[in-house]
């Protein structure tokens, strides 16, 4: 009986140590551990310009400008502050406005960000497109502006 | 049960609980394999053909159908894994060592599929096959944990040692059960919140969440019934082993 209380506490013990040992380690790297930064971010703590990065947000709606070459302008927002974004290059499928983007890419002097690489962000709502329809007709919910759905109509 | 060399006893006292285990697998069996074919023709016809396409991702939602059970299984199957080493290691429950060895492999799959089926939606939707951000990171870590502990509990001659050795390691691993699970809440990544656990309504609509449980259900009992064929096979293949030991020694 003692051998095997000695065991568990042995066992208990190693995974508390690792625990801790876990917490410590991401919280001391937890800057590192961000995927991209938001608008509010860059306005907090201004990276150096020209310092290779990812900012994420929600593409601003009323803001997207094509050229006509090939070339995008749009502005990343999460609704605190926003951020201009140049782009050149093949917009993924689900990029449209109000929905969720991850772009890379240098931040200029002037605060512009020049991107050389944008990922549509996808959240977590799923459902069939005449409910989202319908929820957009009864003007319960737009989903353009980058807000997910009302509670419940997951039902 | 007339033996009376306290060494004897012991050694049938060790086999007497994987007996028991045989016969109660053996009756469960057939249940787990049948509903397990009901659930995965159920699911996946409602995956595939009755559930509607998403308003945003079109048909690419059906994906979701298997990379989410499968990355649910991944964390389920290693949490067996887990406890099944913790309980080797504190009460030497022989059983327990077999069932952490057979469900490694199972568990390494189920996170293939998900990282793989991740990898394929994510090219049409995100843009990106893959990208370096703390959820697929840490699945991904998850994934060498499962190859890691199958290396290194196949690489004693003693079996059982190599065993308590994957259990230490397998034990390990657990911190990364939570931080795949919260990474969505703790840092920025990709990779959307989950749309399920959450408390009260899901974030999912009612004509695609009942496949997607169908589907889990199915993949859970897939779970089971390659558990039970793996344990089973292993234990006769011990007893084979045993019984060849008796042989040479009776000669």
């Amino acid at each position: 009986m003692t051998r095997k209380r000695r065991r568990m506490m042995v066992v208990g013990l190693g995974l508390l140590c690792l625990g801790a040992a876990a917490a410590l380690a991401l919280t001391a790297f937890e800057d590192n551990l961000l995927f991209f930064y938001s608008p509010s971010d860059l306005h907090s703590e201004a990276p150096p310009p020209g310092r290779m990065l990812r900012i994420g947000g929600i593409v601003e709606e009323g803001s997207l400008e094509r050229d006509g070459e090939g070339s995008v302008a749009f502005r990343v927002t999460d609704f605190a502050s926003t951020v201009p974004v140049t782009y050149r290059g093949i917009l993924p499928d689900l990029f449209r406005e109000g929905q969720g983007v991850v772009a890379q890419g240098r931040l200029t002097d002037a605060g512009l960000f020049q991107a050389e690489e944008v990922l549509a962000r996808h959240d977590e709502n799923y459902m069939p497109s005449e409910v989202a329809d319908a929820l957009e007709r009864a003007g319960v919910w737009r989903p353009e502006s980058g807000e997910g759905p009302p509670r419940g109509s997951g039902g | 049960m007339t033996d009376t060399t306290t060494a004897r006893s012991a050694n049938l006292h060790r086999l007497a609980n994987p007996g028991r285990f045989l016969r109660f697998a053996d009756r469960i069996y057939p249940w787990c394999f049948g509903t397990m074919l009901l659930a995965l023709t159920a699911g996946l016809v409602g995956a595939l053909a009755l559930s509607p396409a998403d308003y945003q991702q079109g048909q690419s939602v059906r994906i979701m159908y298997v990379h989410v059970p499968a990355a649910w299984m991944a964390l389920f199957v290693y949490l067996n894994l887990a406890l099944a080493s913790a309980s080797l290691l504190i009460w030497r429950h022989p059983l327990a060592g077999v069932a952490a060895q057979a469900s490694a492999p199972i568990g390494a799959a189920f996170t293939f599929l998900a990282l793989a089926t991740g990898s394929l939606w994510g090219k049409p939707m995100w843009g990106t096959w893959w990208v370096w951000d703390a959820r697929l990171t840490s699945v991904l870590i998850l994934f060498f944990l499962y190859l890691g502990y199958m290396a290194l509990s196949n690489a004693f001659e003693n079996e059982e040692r190599g065993r308590r050795a994957g259990a230490v390691l397998a034990l390990v691993g657990v911190v990364n059960l939570p931080i795949i699970k919260f990474s969505v809440d703790w840092w920025n990544t990709l990779h959307q919140p989950a749309s399920v656990s959450r408390i009260g309504t899901p974030a999912i609509h009612s004509s695609m969440l009942w496949p997607l449980l169908v589907m889990a259900l199915a993949f859970t009992l897939f779970y089971v019934v390659v558990l039970i064929l793996r344990m089973r096979s292993e234990l006769l293949a011990a007893r084979l082993r045993a019984l060849g030991r008796l042989a040479v020694e009776g000669r």
